[in-house]
């Protein structure tokens, strides 16, 4: 393609929800899209895939000390176990928050995140500001989420460079031993599972 | 290329809306979404495709996180022959539903399938659990997953991971190319020297093999 072609997309209108709409009804007409799959798809990733999934898996290993084991050691067949799996998270990996280590997941390059656990990125995460600080700086960027480490926790930041998702397994919080796991997982918060966050107090 | 997505050290400002757990922030937020993964079941490009298509643009600073993904969108569309430039800008007939097209009743089946980047073939690793290794410079140009940042460090293998689909030739329809995939742990010091906040701090990211080289 020549230099001083433009590109494709400058042939759509300029205003963004105008553009999704003229997209949206070419790819319909020439037959590229049923309207009926976006409204499946936009309701999915609405309702169904988000991070109440990856909270279960969480208060689950917090209960279940085998379950734990199993998703430490090889974590996608661990949380297909709960019946979450997919687009996203074909390759996934646990990282266990403990005294001595807080961890914190990061796409620089794009915005990969593990989708079957905790859905679309918020638009945080998709943000240049914490794309560019989040390996440089993280302890300014905890700071800045309202996370007070403890002194003796060092920090392993997890650039997602390639097709492997993380997910947080944050420490699970004191006061909460005689909670069922539906009660521990109304705890586990999404930035907790990316690493933005403890997980709360009951 | 000015690689203006490969973000990382780079200085910024204040995070926004930490606390936020809106979904979409706007209708077209969505839609913009959903017409990606529609059209990426039609099977006429793959994920590097995808990611090298947002990477090429040339507005890409300017573009909110779901322009992007519109303008790869239509790149893709135009370079692999299912829209003309002139459908684009409008200029559409009617046509039957793509046989490939995505229906709403394959919605969950599609979205919960698992296709991994895992290949049976590919070289033996070079490398091995808790070996030293320097990352080759900063590419120029083209679709690489080695951010500038870890470019030209020195790290150690942290595991292995098998061989993976290699996103270079793949984003150019060139080729799987399986490689090893390892993850590689870099203390804060080797990035970011007398920068870093606290140096025994640790980055870890996944690299394949090609983007290594031995100590």
């Amino acid at each position: 393609m020549p230099h001083d072609h433009a590109e494709p997309h400058s042939l759509l209108p300029s205003d963004p929800e105008l553009r999704a709409r003229a997209l949206e009804t070419i790819l319909v007409q020439k037959g590229l899209v049923d309207p009926a799959a976006l409204s499946a798809l936009i309701d999915m990733y609405q309702n169904d895939i988000g991070p109440q999934n990856g909270a279960h898996v969480v208060a689950r290993a917090w209960v279940d000390s085998a379950f734990k084991a199993r998703l430490l050691a090889d974590a996608t067949p661990a949380i297909a176990e709960l019946g979450f799996k997919g687009r996203q998270g074909e390759h996934m990996i646990v990282v266990e928050n403990t005294a001595e280590v807080h961890n914190l997941v990061v796409c620089t390059l794009c915005s990969c995140y593990p989708w079957p656990v905790l859905g679309i990125p918020p638009a945080w995460y998709k943000s240049d500001a914490y794309r560019s600080r989040a390996v440089k700086e993280p302890r300014a960027v905890l700071a800045e989420f309202g996370v007070a480490l403890l002194p003796s926790q060092k920090i392993r930041v997890w650039d997602s460079s390639a097709e492997l998702r993380y997910l947080v397994l944050p420490m699970r919080p004191s006061g909460a031993e005689g909670l069922n796991p539906n009660q521990l997982a109304k705890l586990v918060s999404r930035n907790a599972m990316i690493g933005t966050a403890v997980a709360n107090a009951p | 290329m000015s690689r203006a997505h490969d973000l990382g050290g780079r200085p910024a400002g204040d995070i926004p809306e930490k606390a936020d757990t809106m979904i979409f922030h706007a209708p077209w937020h969505a839609t913009a979404l959903a017409l990606n993964l529609a059209c990426s079941a039609v099977g006429a490009w793959n994920i590097d495709a995808s990611r090298f298509a947002r990477e090429r643009l040339k507005d890409y600073p300017k573009l909110s996180y779901y322009e992007k993904w519109m303008a790869g969108l239509a790149t893709l569309l135009v370079e692999r022959g299912l829209l003309t430039e002139a459908e684009l800008a409008g200029n559409t007939t009617p046509a039957r539903l793509h046989p490939k097209a995505l229906r709403a009743a394959d919605v969950p089946v599609a979205m919960r399938k698992v296709l991994p980047y895992l290949r049976a073939t590919g070289p033996a690793p070079r490398f091995h659990v808790g070996d030293r290794v320097r990352t080759v410079p900063a590419p120029k140009s083209g679709h690489c997953r080695l951010p500038a940042y870890a470019a030209g460090k020195v790290g150690e293998v942290r595991q292995c991971h098998g061989n993976h689909v290699l996103p270079n030739a793949n984003a150019r329809f060139q080729g799987e190319n399986p490689e090893p995939l390892y993850t590689i742990t870099f203390t804060a010091a080797a990035l970011w020297g007398e920068a870093a906040e606290a140096p025994d701090d640790q980055i870890s990211l996944d690299l394949w093999q090609l983007y290594l080289e031995p100590l």
